[in-house]
């Protein structure tokens, strides 16, 4: 993690690729996708989080300790909003199999 | 034997005056000056305790207004779970304990450790303001949309002091888990790390991952009061259950910052007044961290009829029970430890078996609340408030004077009369019991929580109830006057007057300002009583 | 040094997981707002402009580059190099700040401020509200932690004008740079999650 010194190419590299996707998931949100374009802008953005992540925060040469508290993290927040959409997204479905809307809205 | 010395220079005599307390960086410092400040809430949170107990012994409301009496349950709630028990035994015995323990000189930030108690001042003084200016009656909970458009008392500056005061609870577990990864001295495992570290690093872990949710909560909260946005309000498209829901995320977990310290109190103690190592010591270890990740998996039991999902409410209920399994596997071990142990029956040990009676019954109690049909029944009854305070009280506060009992000699040097002790053990236990059995009964009677009166019938168990908090509060006070009169009177300790293992026991009591005169190097397996005998002294 | 350095670096991660945490309540309210009121968050971020939106991603992206650039240059011991790329990232920073500035200014002209003053006509006002809430909290929130890494990097930038950096002791700077980072991704999320909601059933 400490002396490892990344070539000024691999920045350059992904800056680049960090302003392709920038671009892209503009491009993309002015294209009916249907219901895919939430999906996609959040998967492009995933991808320019873990290139920041990897490359510019050195995860990808840094300790596993390191990478474990980078996926505990994210672990965590996963569990926040699963078990949270948990209830949302299953309200009106009864135990018994009956199904009412997938959605609650007030 | 020949009476132990009391060391010439230690860190308590290191430097003096006011200004070498209030901007020390020795960890044992800031764990007194947290011992005191947190006394101080814990003084105040049981006033509060004692003002509800005595409207309760009548069933009319003839002591406190309604208002008044919702004011005394909130700022008792505040006060005790942020104030006093979340940072009891991490900040206190945790903060002492933990460099010694693993060989070290200091925490790993010692500035950031005096910084957390600055923080947790200015938190404290917030809310204190908040008391002093008519205080808050939302309930600890700040239900929504109650506290953000109802409530005409000090929501604000409770809810700035509680936010604040989290980021003490980070900071110090923080702290904590970098000081556990990088400071261990040479030989010291992960294996061989006392059970009470394990318990820490839990402990820290959710700190660190649970706190920020409620921080950011209480900020929406307060956002949502000051400007009248709707994020959490039913009449302007917000929802009241997100709000439970973000809340309890954090604050399920919370119980197990209170009680996972309280645990590795217990494990240490178990083992040495057994003389035994502890039996299964991985489980015991890992046990710990399975408590701190199952118990983000559950919050959901607190809100099972507030209008979640059939589905989600069987996932949370299933998931509730799973986490007894660790607890479970702690508590056998400990009973396995203590078989067939030579057991001495000092006074911090009497406070064990006093939180192991204790824990067992609030945990068992907790699975009638995990059930989703029991709960329905007694969801916000008395039933509850026994079993959340046999959790608490009976099983953080007992660990945590089992553990001041026990390291006391360390931190000041002194014992303190050994039979006032084992008083003050039996009173807390009976005092504890009389306060919070009745309350099992009143709850599954259909008494509800959160009000003043109650019809003629309860008053038999009310009346018990608040006896037994008088009998509590005499077993509470006494170790305060006599923990202070051992400073100066109490009889010189010696290194290790349990004959305990560890490195806490190897340096003096009190110890060096930087805890050992050479860094230790460890070679022996953890709590090896067989080998080590048992020499006091 | 070694050891301190590497426990200054395992805390700052940890310090970071907690942020994830932080922030992630809010997210946790946006997702579910986002389900329930799908129409009325695809309207409320009409109300955003994309444009300024895009330019501030730019140039936030540009100052993390910036930033890894003052971070290789203290690891190579180049003091005044490591000076330059975080003053260089400090005025990236203003400019985002200063173009937020100018987003929220209008917000307020245009009476979209969450709270007494709020105008805003059509059967969504009170979901919209909830929207521009979130987009405000989330929005403020980074531009906080923005104006606290203002102050870390005139700070950092102090210490390397004075000559304080080598290849042995570069912490500080790695730190800086690894908030900074940090702070990018959160703005990462937030902008497709609040300017580009639904823009093509909404276009102009
Ligand atoms: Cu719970």
């Amino acid at each position: 993690m400490s002396g490892h010194v990344s070539p000024k190419s691999m920045y350059f590299t992904i800056f680049g690729a960090l302003m392709f996707f920038t671009a892209l998931t503009v491009g993309v949100a002015f294209v009916d996708l249907g219901h895919l374009n939430f999906p996609v802008a959040l998967a492009i953005a995933i991808t320019k989080a873990t290139l920041v992540i990897l490359f510019f925060m050195h995860v990808i040469h840094s300790s596993r300790l390191t990478k474990l508290i980078v996926a505990t993290g994210f672990f965590f927040l996963l569990i926040l909003f699963g078990l949270t959409m948990t209830d949302y997204l299953t309200r009106g479905i009864q135990p018994n199999g009956q199904k009412g809307s997938m959605i609650t809205q007030h | 034997m020949t009476t132990p010395a009391y060391p010439e220079l230690n860190y308590l005599n290191a430097t003096h005056g006011i200004r070498s307390w209030l901007l020390t960086k020795d960890h044992k410092r800031i764990a007194l000056l947290y011992l005191i400040s947190v006394t101080v809430f814990f003084g105040l949170g049981g006033m509060f305790a004692g003002l509800i107990r005595l409207e309760l012994t009548t069933p009319a409301g003839d002591l406190l207004a309604a208002d008044t009496y919702n004011k005394m349950f909130t700022m008792h709630g505040i006060v005790m779970i942020f104030f006093f028990l979340i940072p009891s035994i991490p900040a206190i015995l945790g903060n002492f304990l933990i460099p010694i323990m693993i060989g070290a000189k200091d925490l790993a930030f010692p500035r950031i450790n005096l910084l957390s108690w600055y923080i947790y001042i200015i938190g404290g003084s917030f809310t204190l303001y908040a008391i002093v200016v008519g205080g808050v009656d939302t309930g600890w909970t700040f239900y929504t949309p109650y506290s953000t458009s109802a409530s005409n008392t000090n929501v604000l500056p409770t809810g700035i002091g509680i936010f604040i005061t989290g980021f003490s609870s980070i900071l110090t577990g923080l702290n904590f888990i970098v000081t556990i990864h990088r400071m261990r001295a040479p030989g010291l495992t992960w294996f061989r790390l006392p059970l009470f570290v394990w318990a820490h690093y839990a402990t820290s872990l959710i700190q660190i991952l649970g706190t920020p949710v409620v921080a950011i909560t209480v900020l929406m909260l307060a956002a949502e009061r000051a400007f009248g946005i709707g994020i959490f309000n039913p009449a302007l498209g917000g929802d009241p259950v997100l709000f439970q829901h973000l809340f309890w995320f954090y604050s399920h977990p919370a119980v197990y910052i209170m009680i996972l310290p309280a645990m590795g109190v217990i494990s240490e103690l178990v083992a040495c007044f057994s003389r035994k190592p502890i039996f299964g010591y991985s489980f015991v270890a890992f046990s710990s961290l399975a408590i701190a990740v199952f118990g983000f998996l559950v919050w959901a039991h607190h809100m099972f009829v507030a209008g979640i999902s059939p589905y989600a409410a069987m996932v949370f209920s299933f998931l509730s029970f799973a986490v007894a399994i660790p607890s479970a596997v702690k508590t056998f071990n400990w009973a396995a430890t203590m078989y067939k142990g030579a057991i001495w029956l000092a006074s911090p040990m009497i406070f064990v078996f006093g939180f192991l009676g204790l824990f067992t019954i609030g945990g068992l109690t907790g699975l009638f609340l995990a059930s989703l049909g029991t709960d329905i029944h007694i969801h916000d009854t008395y039933f509850v408030v026994a079993h959340f305070h046999y959790i608490m009280v009976g099983g953080a506060i007992m660990g945590y004077l089992a553990g001041i009992h026990f390291y006391w000699p360390k931190i000041t040097g002194r014992m303190y009369p050994e039979a006032w002790a084992k008083f003050s053990a039996l009173a807390v236990f009976v005092g504890f019991n009389l306060t919070f059995f009745p309350q099992f009964i009143l709850g599954y009677m259909g008494m509800p929580r959160r009000y003043h009166t109650y019809p003629p019938e309860f008053q038999v168990l009310n009346v018990l109830s608040s006896a037994g908090a008088t009998i509590l509060a005499v077993g509470y006070s006494i170790p305060l006057i006599y923990l202070l009169w051992s400073l100066k009177y109490g009889k010189v300790a010696g290194n290790n007057p349990w004959g305990a293992t560890g490195l806490e026991w190897k340096t003096q009591s009190p110890p060096l300002t930087e805890n050992f005169t050479e860094t230790p190097i460890v070679t022996e397996e953890p709590y090896d009583y067989a080998r080590q005998g048992a020499h006091v002294g | 040094m070694v050891q301190q350095k590497e426990s200054v670096t395992l805390g700052m991660w940890v310090f970071l997981a907690q942020e994830v945490m932080f922030f992630g309540g809010l997210f946790m309210a946006y997702l579910l707002y986002r389900v329930w009121y799908p129409a009325a968050w695809a309207e409320g971020s009409q109300e955003l402009d994309v444009m300024l939106g895009g330019i501030n991603t730019v140039v936030l992206i540009g100052s993390s580059l910036t930033m890894a650039f003052a971070v290789r240059c203290a690891q190579l011991g180049q003091n005044k190099a490591t000076r330059n790329w975080l003053l260089l990232t400090l005025v990236l920073g203003l400019v985002f700040v200063v173009i937020k500035g100018f987003e929220y200014y209008h917000k307020f002209e245009m009476h979209h401020i969450p709270g007494a003053d709020f105008v805003f006509h059509g059967p969504n006002a009170d979901q919209i509200q909830i929207f521009l809430s979130l987009y405000f909290m989330m929005t403020g929130l980074h531009a906080l932690h923005m104006l606290i890494g203002f102050g870390i990097l005139a700070w950092i930038a102090g210490m390397a004008h004075k000559g304080r950096f080598s290849p042995e002791y570069y912490s500080h700077v790695e730190m800086a740079g690894l908030y900074w980072h940090f702070v990018d991704i959160v703005w990462i999320f937030l902008f497709p999650l609040l300017y580009l909601v639904d823009r093509v059933h909404h276009v102009g």
